[in-house]
């Protein structure tokens, strides 16, 4: 039912490499417009994400308690998924699993870099799930980031149409996809990835120390106002530096930039409101795709007249 | 349980078995033991545990229902001889065999929402709403391995968490509401409550209103069945007795 934008997508084209593609709940719900912008884009880009088939809730959050191994059922059985999508023929000898979303590639990378350290962690898991082939270690798990980047900054170059010219962008990356620095996708302290994807795509990159900044993660759910003071330091320095938007890669970072940005306006009434992108959405406009895939009915603070203004869209 | 020879186990066990059985005990050759609550039973080879227990002298009030595996009623957890596994099944279903420890579980203790699916948004939100414990999933798949109809029950608990109304409904169509999967999940989530929830707004919003339905309901309104609708309420309670004893029946 919720997913049939994406299963259009997928019917339009065959060629494209297959990836297994992890989307986690979010994606499914509240992050539908990462989802669409992000699989759309792959696609113009040669890659067809291809959801494994049965996944389950990562987990969330990566546990780190050294007996704690319940916890990382849920991960590893999306492994297994994998495995099963290559058993089956679905993907071709490809083990590389792509998350769209922080807070998964956090969960799955730390688990899976867990198993293949400590065999005897997966054995009991293993065990555990008798009813499942075993997880034998084989999957990586891979940022979409981290994809865009393999497949070449000057291949993203090549398929703008519309270059996002006189848009000022600070990239915000957060915490779970660059921390702890064993399963960073980038230097944990210094960041380029989005810089390199947001000039290609004609951006003027706004870089500010805030990118890596937490953006509170989870306390949102149990006081929204330690959030909103982050996420008030994050956009105020953003803007003074002079961006205009800023770009995640993260549905938690999204909902505490964007979202949050209520509550950052009751504590500050002088806050003027700044609107978060997915990066993936402005890949859309800057491949010059249908508005059907920017789904911006989804974001909190409206990007259409700050796009409007710059004569990026039109209505 | 030591004592299985109760003078009056004996006597319940006698009035009992015909009923369960239809034979004498004399006729039986094949013999087997089971433990029901701890306490040791000899009752006949290849009877169900519901007819077992019957046969040892257990009268049901609560805990069985149809007697062909639809209900959901006559829930049983069990250990065989020599497994340390926990079983669960459907006593009407499931075989007694030698050396096993039952107990029925007529009903799961478990909170069942009110809510009113017309006033409900068509999202992932109403299940975290109603019943928020299913987030606490960790994917152990305990409730698959405890269906009895052998549904993917773990599948349709995550299909409910992002919000895929469809995919559970497709899922969860033959759950019969036994409990047992609620029974056993660590994460203390009710599956069988939520999985009706997700049927239910799945039938609200997911499922446009069927062309035979509409047809039916412009018919009724039409007057197509007032006639016999008429005749009905003015029978006498001896002709609608008369009338409902000789209606056409699906064959048994």
């Amino acid at each position: 039912m919720n997913s049939t934008n994406t299963k259009e997508i997928k019917s339009t084209s065959t060629s494209n490499v297959k990836f297994p593609y992890y989307p986690g709940c979010t994606l499914k719900t509240t992050a539908k417009n990462f989802e669409n912008s992000a699989i759309a884009t792959a696609r113009a880009l040669g890659v067809e994400l291809l959801e494994i088939p049965r996944w389950n809730c990562c987990g969330t959050v990566f546990s780190l308690a050294q007996d704690d191994l319940i916890h990382h059922v849920a991960s590893v059985r999306n492994f297994i998924r994998v495995q099963e999508m290559n058993d089956y023929g679905l993907v071709k000898n490809e083990n590389r699993l792509v998350t769209l979303c922080s807070m998964c590639f956090n969960t799955l990378k730390s688990t899976n870099r867990r198993m293949k350290e400590n065999t005897e962690d997966l054995q009991k898991i293993n065990e555990l799930m008798y009813r499942e082939e075993d997880y034998k270690g084989n999957v990586e798990v891979l940022h979409f980031l981290e994809l865009l980047k393999s497949l070449g900054y000057d291949k993203i170059r090549d398929k703008v149409t519309k270059p996002l010219k006189d848009l000022n962008i600070a990239p915000y990356y957060g915490c779970m996809i660059l921390r702890p620095k064993e399963i960073a996708i980038d230097d944990p302290e210094d960041p380029t990835i989005q810089k390199h994807i947001l000039e290609a795509l004609g951006v003027s990159v706004i870089d500010t120390p805030y990118k890596k900044v937490c953006c509170g993660s989870y306390q949102t759910v149990k006081d929204k106002y330690i959030v909103a003071e982050l996420a008030y330091d994050i956009l105020t320095h953003a803007r003074k530096k002079g961006a205009e938007a800023m770009t995640t890669v993260c549905p938690l970072c999204a909902f505490n930039l964007d979202q949050r940005q209520q509550a950052v306006k009751e504590k500050h009434p002088d806050f003027e409101e700044m609107p978060v992108f997915y990066i993936t959405q402005l890949m859309t406009i800057a491949f010059g795709m249908d508005k059907e895939v920017y789904g911006f009915d989804q974001n909190y603070v409206d990007p259409r007249p700050l796009l409007k203004s710059k004569s990026l869209i039109e209505d | 349980m030591e004592d299985n020879k109760s003078p009056i186990m004996d006597r319940i066990a006698e009035a009992n078995k015909a009923a369960t059985t239809g034979i004498d005990a004399k006729d039986i050759e094949n013999w087997i033991t089971i433990h029901i609550m701890g306490k040791a039973y000899e009752v006949p080879a290849d009877l169900t545990i519901l007819t077992a227990m019957e046969y040892a002298g257990y009268k049901f009030v609560r805990g069985v229902g149809c007697r062909q595996g639809f209900c959901g009623a006559c829930a049983t957890v069990f250990r065989k001889k020599g497994d340390y596994k926990l079983q669960t099944g459907m006593a009407c279903q499931t075989r007694a065999e030698d050396g096993m420890y039952l107990v029925q579980i007529p009903f799961t203790p478990a909170e069942k929402a009110v809510y009113d699916v017309t006033k409900e948004p068509y999202e992932a939100s109403v299940f975290i709403k109603y019943y928020p414990e299913v987030t606490r999933c960790v994917s152990c798949n305990t409730c698959t391995k405890a269906c009895p109809q052998d549904l993917e029950v773990m599948d349709y608990v995550q299909a409910a968490i992002r919000g895929d109304f469809d995919g559970l409904s497709d899922i969860s169509f033959d759950c019969i509401q036994c409990g047992l999967c609620a029974m056993r999940c660590p994460a203390e989530i009710v599956q069988y409550h939520v999985a009706q929830l997700g049927r239910r707004m799945f039938g609200r919003y997911g499922l446009g209103v069927p062309d035979h339905l509409r047809k039916r309901v412009k018919e009724i309104t039409e007057g197509k069945f007032q006639n016999e609708m008429d005749k009905l309420v003015s029978c006498s309670t001896e002709e609608l007795r008369k009338i409902y004893t000789e209606r056409d029946k699906e064959p048994e």
